[in-house]
């Protein structure tokens, strides 16, 4: 399962309009081991690109160092999907090169209506898992959790786990 | 034993999980062979069966990419640090 601030989940929403309809890509880094999201780090997707998306090679050197220097970790690795599902596509599959991280992918195919789903890639093998949205704003312990459904906003959290 | 190579997570099953080894070579294809000989298998990895950087391997000496340095024929020198870093990437199931 991941867990991730509603906040930071609105901000990888909205890069992934903003570059629409390019695909968008990015990091969410978290304490080493903690396995919690805390920096959202929005990245160039150098291919600009509609289908494929890549990390700017020197902004990933930049970026890794610095998550090295505070010891964190790639917790969450994101991108959209412009006119397809949510879902890992073959070559998603074929270059995951994080086994520890939660894949987060976000269509922007409806304009209306984002698809948020989260994956763990692992040797070729895709598993999904739910997501958690957490208000940070409230009491941490009072979780809500959207599944299937269509938040008051505009982002669709949906679930499979 | 003069460059500092640091490895990825992904490649650290190669290391005994170091993160961070020791190599020797005048140019990164040296260093390669060179972490090989101690590293069965991470050759593979990162280079190609035609003998070319894989396309999806990002490989650093200090701050610059190899692909502007001369890619396998890059120099290396002591006190180097090569850091080799997975692309991240992916795409949409559609064909270009």
């Amino acid at each position: 399962m991941l867990r991730i601030d509603r906040e930071i989940v609105a901000a990888i929403v909205a890069h992934a309009r903003r570059d629409h309809p390019d695909e968008a890509c990015g990091v969410v880094a978290g304490p080493a081991g903690s396995d919690r999201p805390t920096r959202h780090i929005p990245m160039t997707n150098a291919e600009r690109s509609s289908t494929f998306y890549r990390f700017d090679s020197m902004e990933q050197l930049r970026v890794w160092r610095e998550m090295e220097d505070r010891d964190e970790e790639p917790v969450v690795i994101y991108h959209s999907h412009t006119a397809t599902e949510a879902y890992p596509s073959r070559t998603d599959l074929d270059l995951a090169s994080e086994p520890g991280a939660h894949y987060l992918l976000v269509s922007t195919r409806d304009p209306e209506v984002a698809e948020v789903r989260s994956f763990r890639i692992n040797d070729g093998t895709v598993t999904e898992e739910p997501v958690q949205v957490i208000d940070a704003t409230v009491d941490g312990t009072a979780v809500q959790t959207y599944k299937f459904g269509h938040t008051p906003t505009m982002v669709d959290y949906e679930c499979r786990a | 034993m003069s460059v500092d190579v640091r490895i990825p997570t992904i490649l650290r099953s190669y290391t005994g999980g170091e993160k961070s080894v020791g190599a020797s070579g005048d140019t990164l294809a040296e260093l390669i062979d060179d972490l090989d000989a101690r590293y069965p298998g991470i050759r593979g990895r990162l280079v190609t069966d035609e003998g070319a950087l894989h396309r999806f391997v990002n490989v650093y000496v200090n701050d610059e990419d190899v692909r502007f340095l001369g890619a396998l024929e890059a120099k290396v020198s002591d006190g180097d640090t090569v850091t080799i870093l997975p692309a991240v990437a992916g795409g949409a199931p559609i064909t270009r």
